[in-house]
């Protein structure tokens, strides 16, 4: 954070006495003012956790109003169990099977293709980077029609590739991947060229492990869409078996029947393994959020 | 040794040739599987989703009724269709709105986080937890605290107000239930999700912005008003841009959150482009409709793109 600009300190100096009073004013004032931003924006999540630990559902709808939310009255996880009973640990597996995969498959399939395209010499290659160039443009909404028709021509409805293969190459990700590159130092790939190393060593032993950074955030980004994506699954998976979590909480939270304790466990499940990774990779996830402003 | 240069350079050459071949291969080679599945999964789909949009294609095929050539028509239902030009309201107040707000509270929130304050690496982690909680939650957890006479939002309103604010006296604290309260709701619980994202891509400007250019205006007798106003502003133009269209483009994409809150109701007052999509495309089983939808919606998320980078470019020119 060598580069950080104070903005608003960047008045010292200048102000005359008469500002003296609201200098003073200026470190409270503005503390309070992050700390009720803080507030608004860390309450749901601790709404969620304490609730989801009062096992007494008529407890759970009195004191979800109230300053109960936030105070545990009860540590119980009977609801985990419940929500556990209920198929909760397959749609978990679902998701982390379909993330899993698709970022897997991703991180390889964009990599490659950019490699490709930032350092080879090829006919067609200016087309292929026109191509990704302009495919970005086009929202996965506005083809979603058409290729569930395919899929279902295919057969591939209720199945798990029909989550993971349409989603694993992505014209955003290969432009990130193909800044990158196009970033590295020649010198060394060329000197391994001339020692006599393949494209596929100089891509698998160079150029990958200088990009770490890339992939992680390339990594962080997909993960955190495929983890949350709704609106495909919602189309393409009918009954339980590889349905994903996002499918699976509006099946439980649109059921009038499921206790509000239980639907604020199956929330707890669904977040704090991903709030947990994020506060330990913290930097990561704000640097690929980051790298998103390199697209304008 | 003289004469051994002619050869060697032949060699040299024919080398560089083989070498080109061989980069054309592998070329491809490289960036092949990337290119398959895009052109299977997003090209094809798309000039299908075309192509379909002047047909009668069904889902479901019926064998009695071949699919047919239908022209405009899909597109002219579309505009007959109430729930989509309901859909394109809410879109458009959605936009309105939503982009503004969140686009000025993020600035607001990167400035904050951006002072040099203790416990600030602490604030930016809070500000920016929100992103790592998927929408669908987001949406389960808010709905329950917009609950009229149970929620946690009201109950906070009605004690800070003294109890003036209340679900009888204002409609629209009845939120889910009323109109304009589920369009509010909506609005609320997206920008509370969405505001760490811009956040940090507007924190990342900010500290992109040389010292030397406040030096030089601390110089010239600028408050901090106007050092924000003529420096940072005009700084942070390019990751504006980047902001506004990013959060454009998402908005009009509004689906997960009305889906769980309000499925497009009460009367139709948050009904969007999207929700439509899944219904005429999928629960109808109407794919010419559906793929009609997805094309204007294309169309209108290029035009708006496009002309908003114009503007906001050219007013660079001007400045």
């Amino acid at each position: 954070m060598a580069t950080t600009v104070a903005v608003g300190h960047a008045g010292e100096g200048v102000e005359g006495p008469r500002h003296s009073g609201w200098r003073r004013l200026q470190r409270p004032v503005t503390y309070s003012v992050m700390v009720l931003l803080a507030i608004f924006f860390v309450f749901p999540v601790v709404a969620m956790v304490v609730l989801s630990l009062q096992p007494d559902e008529t407890q759970v709808i009195a004191d979800q109003d109230s300053i109960w939310a936030f105070f545990p009255r009860a540590l119980s996880l009977q609801n985990y169990e419940d929500v556990f009973g209920r198929d909760v640990g397959r749609a978990v597996f679902n998701s982390a099977l379909i993330t899993v995969v698709t970022v897997g498959l991703g991180l390889v399939v964009n990599s490659m293709c950019a490699y490709g395209l930032a350092r080879l010499q090829w006919i067609g290659r200016n087309v292929v980077i026109g191509l990704v160039v302009a495919l970005m443009i086009v929202p996965f909404q506005s083809v979603s029609v058409p290729l569930l028709l395919i899929v279902n021509r295919l057969g591939w409805l209720d199945t798990y590739h029909v989550q993971i293969i349409p989603f694993v190459a992505n014209p955003f990700f290969i432009f990130l991947f193909y800044q990158s590159f196009i970033g590295l130092p020649k010198a060394i790939e060329e000197a391994a060229l001339i020692d006599g190393a393949g494209r596929w060593t100089i891509y698998r032993r160079i150029v990958v492990p200088l990009s770490r950074p890339t992939f992680a955030t390339v990594g962080i980004l997909q993960a955190l869409f495929v983890w949350g994506s709704f609106f495909w699954p919602l189309m393409v998976t009918r009954g339980p078996d590889v349905r994903p979590l996002p499918v699976a909480m509006q099946v439980l939270f649109s059921d009038p029947n499921v206790p509000l304790g239980d639907v604020f466990a199956f929330a707890a499940v669904m977040t704090l393994p991903v709030l947990a990774l994020y506060l330990l990779f913290q930097k990561w996830f704000v640097q690929s959020v980051a790298s998103q402003g390199l697209k304008g | 040794m003289a004469t051994a240069i002619e050869p060697v350079s032949r060699d040299r050459l024919s080398d560089r040739q083989r070498r080109r071949g061989r980069e054309l291969l592998q070329g491809w080679g490289f960036a092949a599987p990337a290119i398959v599945l895009l052109a299977v999964f997003l090209v094809l789909p798309f000039i299908l989703a075309i192509y379909s949009s002047f047909t009668d294609q069904r889902l479901v095929p019926n064998p009695n009724l071949p699919t047919k050539w239908v022209g405009w028509r899909n597109y002219s239902r579309l505009f007959e269709d109430e729930g989509f030009r309901s859909g394109l309201i809410f879109n458009g107040i959605f936009v309105l709105v939503v982009v503004p707000l969140q686009t000025a509270f993020a600035l607001g929130l990167a400035v904050l986080v951006n002072k040099k304050l203790r416990f600030r690496n602490a604030f930016r982690t809070i500000y920016f937890a929100p992103v790592a909680v998927t929408m669908v939650v987001v949406a389960v957890m808010w709905t329950s605290f917009f609950n009229p006479s149970a929620g946690l939002v009201n109950s906070v309103l009605d004690t800070v107000s003294f109890g003036f604010l209340t679900p009888e006296r204002f409609g629209f604290l009845n939120w889910a239930l009323d109109r304009n309260g589920a369009r509010a709701a909506i609005i609320i619980l997206s920008i509370w999700q969405g505001v760490g994202f811009q956040m940090v891509i507007y924190l990342a400007g900010l500290q992109s912005i040389p010292e030397s250019l406040y030096e030089a205006a601390r110089i010239d007798g600028a408050n901090p008003w106007q050092q924000f106003r003529h420096v940072t502003i005009p700084q942070l133009r390019n990751t504006t841009i980047f902001v506004v269209l990013s959060t454009t483009i998402l908005a009009f994409a509004l689906f997960d959150q009305v889906e769980i809150m309000t499925q497009g109701g009460p009367q139709d007052g948050t009904q969007t482009m999207i929700l439509r999509l899944i219904t005429f495309g999928f629960r109808q089983g109407q794919v010419g409709l559906g793929s009609a939808l997805g094309v204007f919606y294309f169309v209108l998320v290029v035009v708006v793109a496009f002309t908003q980078r114009r503007l906001l470019k050219e007013e660079r020119a001007v400045a």
